[in-house]
């Protein structure tokens, strides 16, 4: 069972206790952007096998939206932070390259 | 190639079965070919067949980096169906099932196609409501389903309950003509076809690179040395978005694990397919008696091939409810297959940004079905350039808004 930890009420909840909002750190294009832009914030999603930054709501918990770096093949967890931000803070990316050394925060997409 | 037959059963017998062939050759991958597909799974098999039997197109790879049909054609519950709602997938399906029907004859392999009808069970009137939307639509489409009795149901699944503590059974959608197949069966066969017309079939080579150049593709990198095409067909399910990478795109995909389970086996005590959407269960009995059980797919991205726990339990307790002298029954196993997901839970079979590259992906959790179709309309495709089986299918309807909303006919993993 997938553990994660609500960042903001501190309680490590089981998946069943939460709801996956998927990738995160999406530009979210609108009115005035280009078909491109908006086709690929709407449908294009990067799937990746291994590091996946992702949004998750603590649905049956505090309700709030919440961030987590996780390896979609390991199931292993990096880290948790609150949704108010742009890019995964400096701990998360440390922990994150102790067990995958090339990754690089590459921009929100 | 030998042909199977009554006769070379008998052949065999009197010589000790020393005379059988090895259904497929081992090949050696070559510089250079007209055609590779990445993925030996039922879809890109069925593709290559499809390519050189209506085609004539048998200079053909097909590269597999684990062992051929070990992907999702080895680990689905075997179900085959056509009775969706959206016209382009009554067609596709359609003539998947269709094929199904004289497969065995087509590839001179026994593929044990069991037209023993499926039954998916009206268990909300919201599901009564969409089932006879779905039976009406089916009529228009050529596809024959009935919206049946809750009393017809129990002369049919005697072993059902019908007034469960839930959800009633209200009635159901019955295809006759729907049923089962031997999945691996599917995979060998088509394997087999593939390798008599000459093709060469590449286990345990990996493609780790697609090379372009001028926006169109001039062959892949692999684990077994660089290998040059003219047209590069993809079709690995829940590794698309690995490959739609390497190859410089992005595709509306998720992957995710689906799971399924197989009981100790019992006598027979149930001859259809029953699916109950609304509780989230299916299960048929196999040849060798085992309860064979699918459920739910896991909410969030990954490529475990195991699936979560909870969702073993959900299962088990809705099927319980519904058949409820499985309840002592113990399992066997239980595993996973990593499945890719559109949003509108429709597959993509499409040309791509670089061109001569092919994408055939997105059957989710409903593929095995589909498997001779999809070969069918994938290889009109490559060769054409368009099918009429698979145009409405392609990576454009999602920037064009013409989706093929399949998650309303079927509601759940099918």
């Amino acid at each position: 069972m997938l553990i994660l930890t609500c960042p903001y009420c501190g309680v490590a909840a089981d998946e069943t206790e939460l709801a996956c909002g998927g990738e995160a750190h999406l530009t979210r294009h609108g009115p005035g952007s280009s078909d491109d832009a908006f086709h690929g914030y709407l449908f294009s999603r990067k799937n990746p096998r291994g590091l996946h930054v992702e949004r998750w709501r603590h649905v049956q918990g505090c309700g709030k939206w919440f961030h987590a770096a996780r390896d979609t093949v390991t199931l292993q967890v990096f880290g948790t932070y609150p949704a108010q931000s742009h890019e995964p803070p400096e701990d998360i990316v440390r922990a994150i390259r102790r067990r995958h050394p090339e990754w690089t925060w590459k921009g929100a997409a | 190639m030998k042909r199977y037959s009554a006769f070379a059963i008998a052949r065999e017998a009197l010589r000790n079965h020393t005379g059988w062939e090895r259904a497929w050759r081992a090949a050696e991958p070559r510089k250079q070919y007209d055609v590779i597909i990445v993925g030996a799974g039922g879809h890109g098999l069925a593709t290559a067949y499809y390519l050189g039997k209506n085609f004539g197109i048998t200079n053909v790879a097909i590269l597999e980096k684990g062992w051929l049909g070990g992907g999702n054609t080895g680990r689905n519950t075997t179900i085959i169906r056509s009775n969706y709602l959206q016209d382009p997938s009554a067609a596709i399906y359609e003539k998947a099932r269709s094929l199904y029907e004289t497969l065995s004859q087509d590839l001179n392999y026994n593929v044990m196609f069991s037209p023993r009808g499926v039954i998916m069970l009206a268990q909300t009137q919201h599901e009564v409501r969409g089932y006879l939307r779905t039976a009406e639509a089916n009529a228009l489409q050529g596809v024959k389903t009935r919206f049946i009795s809750p009393k017809r149901v129990k002369d049919l699944v005697p072993i059902i309950n019908l007034d469960g503590p839930r959800y009633p059974v209200l009635g159901g959608l019955w295809q006759e003509r729907g049923g089962t197949a031997r999945h691996d069966a599917v995979a060998w066969g088509y394997a087999r076809a593939c390798s008599d017309m000459g093709m060469d079939i590449i286990q345990k080579c990996e493609v780790t690179g697609i090379r372009q150049k001028d926006g169109k593709v001039m062959g892949v990198d692999t684990s077994r040395g660089p290998i040059d095409c003219r047209k590069l067909g993809i079709v690995v399910a829940g590794h698309s978005g690995v490959l739609a990478e390497m190859a410089g795109f992005r595709l509306p995909i998720e992957s995710v694990a689906l799971q399924a389970l197989v009981s100790e086996p019992i006598k027979p005590c149930m001859d259809v397919v029953v699916m109950a959407n609304t509780v989230h269960g299916y299960m048929s009995q196999s040849d060798k008696g085992e309860m064979v059980i699918g459920g739910g797919a896991d909410g969030y991205n990954n490529y475990t091939q195991r699936g979560s726990f909870h969702h073993i339990e959900e299962t088990v307790r809705a099927l319980v409810e519904t058949f409820p002298m499985i309840s002592r029954l113990k399992m066997l196993r239980q595993w996973g297959g990593i499945v890719d997901m559109t949003g509108d839970r429709s597959p993509i079979l499409s040309r791509t940004p670089l061109e001569g590259c092919f994408i055939n992906c997105g059957w989710g959790t409903g593929g095995f079905k589909a498997i001779p179709g999809s070969g069918w309309g994938m290889a009109e495709l490559m060769a054409r350039g368009h099918s009429p089986l698979t145009d409405a299918f392609s990576l454009d309807r999602f920037r064009e808004g013409r989706f093929i909303d399949e998650s309303v006919a079927a509601g759940v993993a099918h």
